[in-house]
């Protein structure tokens, strides 16, 4: 397909702008030429053109619209229409971050609300939505707990983190200064206990463990590990890439974590984006409180007054109490950077409103009950898949799975060559979105497959034929399976080429 | 509503295949002490009709000012009806990031399409698919200059954004880095020579905003020159990139990296996020920044494609040793940004103009009021620094009329006593600056 610069044309241009209802001023006189630039070059087309361009470009796009996106760790869940509906409201998209706190009430008890609904489900003290993503929250989540050894006087170097964490751990963990040293996993695929006691001395900041793990497995060991972490002063960081698969069944604060931080875009269905925006807020224990990022909200809550209108009830009959009564004011809600502990802030503003919007929407509908039943349904379509295809394929720890789990392409590497990136782009060729391949690391031509709770029982059994029907061609006719896919607008990319002759910005040749 | 498929039959089914009788079997691994049975304190769920209806009810408690005379790092542009349609195609912002690149042609197209538009609006050779944004665009440009000169302090001009100058801190805090601050001169640019006297051997990286947080056009190429005389990096942030379409880029006189918020481009005001992380830079830093970048190949018929590439920089490859954590960044932000300005093309230097022309009559306006006086005598953008008699009263009167006013300085710089920063885009009419003016005399 052409480039947007390819059909530009000189003397098109698709968005006009209102002639000035105010006296032009010289523009080199009155900001001077030496501040002012010379070409613009940007494409010029007409709206159209615009249109079917991008439209174009969308048709070359696989969505969760489109199709069954299995990929592991990344809760590509069906993102329901009304969330956007309510995001697009002009109430919520119209109000600038420093509106004065007057015209903003909703939004700040949106955002006042959400915070308590994240603590309950989460069983923590608090949260800050500040955070723009997944591993903004791990940065800021690792940045209190820098800041909580640094109050006490402690000196603490180190960050264990599992063989089998998200790539974002020790990366987090290294950009706020600490060294990361890796812990291993046991032959059941959690916590090797006995290499976690060797590594904890009081040298250690923090272990940063995802739970379930990235091999969808729930940590049974969790109250041991966080005795051991917390026994030696050390505290327990919980990544909650896997949140969807424990959603009203249990709440990491209950099970020891002292930060946790969430990814909106994977548990509470909101839409990817193509990558971002996402928003990563972070949960803490009460032990980190005083170093959550300012400004935070505060609610203040104008008392109690009394009224002289009569109550009516239900009935619409008037009540027999005794005027004047006591009525709840409403409260009011403010912005405070009143904390003197706290690690200031990770961006601008106060994160990604508008994602949050569509969050507070989807909890809003989905209820107490409905975001268990959600974990609940997940968990069973994981499970499912997995019974489905373990004959199949092999199955390195076969355990009953969380929200995920994760097979080994290693049988169709020895019987014909096929590996695990194959199997995935033939299965673009049956319509799907390949899951999460080669992660976990510690799983040799790992593919890691999440299902989520939106997908029906034909989805997933379509999906499993699929999967067996390339197990099947992978014997049989495997280079079908090499030759993958053939049903793409490209076929298979020259990577090497990409990154040897890097061209990440369009010239005209 | 839940969304979720299951039919009561299917479940049963389901979990026959599995081998259980109760759904709970599958939380065993979960110690029976931490198991719970239900969320407490969030409410029963809704059905569609009343979830709009209680989401309506709080957008509505907020009150929509009927003007906006503040930008300050977040602006209030018109988004032609085109943005909005095409951002809402679901094949795009139903997608994850495009790790499959055979059916994420669109979403990389789009992208690459993008970073070229930034490098070319910016002056600069590369840029990447975006960062969360102008914030910590900022800050993580400081800190990966910081990494790669093993240098450990970072000047920044006071005249940058306090809230960018805030997050600075915290990224550099992390590091170990440390922070200096460099006045601003009477001209309300950065001091050069107060600047000069801070450039030690020390230094990674000075950094600027143009237009600063006061407005004010800072003259980029001597700052560029004294900096790279000393070893470090100029990085260059932008407050309003709308400014883009008449300025001369920081990039094209010398800056190394210039980021900033490209908000401006085609995204709402969205009560300060989603916003959108511009960063561009020197070719010669490709193989060191953070965050993705798309690159153009070819497929093995030779037809033209684009994939993520050098991801070796990346923390999915490189872990610890990555140049940055950034994993998920504003992907549809900048397919925004990228509509916008194919939408506007030559014209978002007229739309330039049009800010130009709004804020001289604006701030004219506001200088014909009795014990008004301009503050910096330099050349601005959108935005200007004025002190009046009374900030806080002027802001009250505009705030009963519905109207939000200026931005009071005085919370950041204590010696700018009732100055107020204000704004002026495309958006405010002739009219609606004589009614300020009119409520202000």
């Amino acid at each position: 397909m052409e480039l947007i610069f390819e059909i530009s044309k000189p003397g098109r241009v698709a968005a006009d702008v209102p002639a000035s209802d105010v006296p032009p001023v010289n523009i080199e006189n009155t900001i001077g030429s030496k501040y002012l630039r010379d070409e613009l070059d940007l494409p010029e087309v007409a709206e159209i053109d615009l249109v079917r361009h991008y439209t174009n470009l969308s048709r070359r796009n696989f969505g969760v619209d489109l199709g069954f996106y299995p990929l592991g760790s990344c809760t590509m869940k069906y993102n329901p229409k009304i969330n956007e509906n309510v995001a697009a409201l002009f109430g919520f998209t119209g109000l600038h971050p420093y509106a004065d706190e007057k015209f903003a009430q909703g939004n700040l008890q949106l955002i006042y609300e959400m915070q308590k609904y994240l603590c309950a489900i989460f069983g923590m003290a608090e949260f800050t939505l500040q955070p723009a993503a997944g591993a903004h929250g791990e940065l800021t989540g690792v940045m209190m707990i820098k800041k909580y050894f640094e109050k006490k006087g402690q000196n603490r170097r180190i960050i264990l983190i599992p063989d089998a964490a998200h790539g974002t751990n020790p990366a987090s963990g290294a950009l706020c200064g600490f060294d990361t040293v890796e812990l291993r996993s046991n032959s059941e695929g959690g916590v090797d206990i006995e290499h976690l006691e060797s590594l904890m001395t009081e040298d250690v900041a923090a272990l940063m463990l995802t739970n379930p793990n990235t091999l969808g497995l729930f940590e049974r060991n969790i109250e041991k590990v966080a005795a051991i972490i917390h026994g030696k002063g050390g505290l327990l960081y919980g990544d909650g890439a896997n949140a969807n698969a424990f959603m009203g069944k249990t709440r990491p604060g209950d099970l020891g974590f002292d930060v946790i931080q969430l990814n909106l875009h994977k548990t509470f269905s909101t839409p990817h984006g193509g990558g971002g925006p996402g928003s990563g807020p972070v949960g803490v224990s009460q032990t980190l409180v005083d170093f959550l990022p300012v400004p935070r909200i505060i609610k203040k809550d104008s008392g109690c007054d009394w009224s002289e209108n009569h109550l009516t009830n239900r009935d619409g009959e008037t009540s027999y109490l005794p005027l004047p009564h006591i009525i709840l004011k409403d409260s009011t809600y403010a912005w405070s950077s009143d904390f003197p502990h706290t690690i200031g802030r990770v961006r601008a503003f106060y994160g990604n409103f508008n994602v949050v919007v569509k969050a507070y929407t989807y909890i809003r509908s989905l209820g107490a009950e409905g975001l268990k039943h959600a974990t609940e349904m997940a968990v069973l379509n994981a499970n499912y898949i997995k019974e489905r295809l373990k004959s199949y394929f092999d199955l390195p720890y076969d355990r009953v799975c969380m929200h995920e789990c994760v097979f080994s392409g290693n049988r169709q590497v020895a019987e014909s060559g096929v590996h695990t990136s194959d199997i995935a782009k033939r299965l673009i060729d049956y319509g799907y979105h390949p899951p999460t391949i080669y992660f976990p690391l510690i799983v040799p031509e790992a593919m890691m497959i999440e299902p989520t709770e939106t997908e029906s029982k034909e989805t997933l059994d379509t999906f499993c034929d699929a999967m067996i029907a390339i197990a099947k061609e992978a014997k049989e006719n495997p280079d079908a399976v090499h030759n993958a896919p053939v049903t793409t607008p490209v076929s298979r990319l020259d990577e090497v080429l990409a990154a040897r002759k890097p061209d990440v910005c369009w010239k005209k040749s | 509503m839940d969304y979720c498929p299951h039919t009561d039959n299917d479940i049963k089914q389901m979990q026959s295949a599995i081998g259980i009788s109760h759904i709970e079997e599958l939380f065993a691994d979960i110690p029976e002490k931490f198991r719970i049975k239900q969320i407490p304190d969030v409410p029963p769920a809704l059905s569609e009709q009343e979830t709009l209806s209680v989401m309506k009810d709080i957008a509505d408690r907020n009150q929509l000012p009927k003007l906006t005379l503040t930008g300050a790092g977040a602006y209030h542009h018109f988004i032609p009806a085109v943005v909005g349609h095409l951002v809402n195609r679901s094949e795009f912002y139903t997608a994850y990031t495009p790790y499959q690149a055979e059916i994420s042609q669109g979403v990389l197209q789009a992208i690459y399409e993008y970073q070229t538009m930034v490098a070319r609006l910016t002056g600069t050779e590369i840029a990447n698919a975006s960062m969360y944004d102008g914030a910590s665009a900022m800050a993580e440009a400081a800190v990966l200059c910081a990494k790669m000169s093993n240098r450990n302090k970072i000047i920044v001009g006071c005249s940058v954004h306090p809230e960018y100058r805030r997050v600075l801190r915290t990224y550099c805090w992390a590091n170990g880095y440390e922070v200096v601050d460099a006045p601003y001169a009477p001209s309300g640019q950065v001091d050069g020579d107060a600047l000069l006297k801070k450039l030690d051997d020390q230094v990674a990286a000075v950094i600027v905003q143009s237009p600063n947080f006061f407005g004010v056009i800072e003259n980029i190429a001597p700052v560029a020159d004294a900096v790279h005389e000393k070893g470090a990096m100029l990085v260059a942030a932008f407050t309003d990139g709308t400014s883009l379409g008449i300025l001369k880029p920081a990039g094209a006189s010398g800056a190394d990296f210039v980021v900033g918020e490209g908000q401006s481009f085609g995204n709402p005001l969205n009560y300060g996020g989603p916003y959108l992380g511009v960063f561009a830079a020197k070719e010669k830093f490709m193989r060191r920044i953070p965050g993705r970048l798309v690159g153009a190949t070819v497929d093995k018929n030779g037809k033209r494609g684009f994939v993520l590439t050098l991801q070796t920089r990346e923390q999915h490859i490189r872990r610890e040793k990555a140049t940055s954590n950034i994993c998920s960044n504003e992907a549809l932000c900048a397919l925004a940004a990228g509509v916008y300005l194919s939408a506007l093309g030559k014209n978002l230097r007229k739309l330039a103009e049009l800010n130009v022309y709004k804020t001289q009559y604006l701030k004219n306006g506001l200088l014909g009021l009795s014990g008004w006086e301009d503050v910096f005598p330099s050349p601005v953008y959108n935005e200007f620094v004025l002190r009046c008699p009374d900030a806080k009263k002027v802001n009250e009167k505009l705030k009963n009329e519905g109207i939000i006013g200026g931005y009071e300085l005085q919370k950041d710089y204590p010696e700018l006593e009732n100055t107020l920063l204000f704004c002026a885009t495309e958006m405010i009419s002739k009219e609606d600056i004589d009614k300020v003016i009119s409520i202000l005399k």
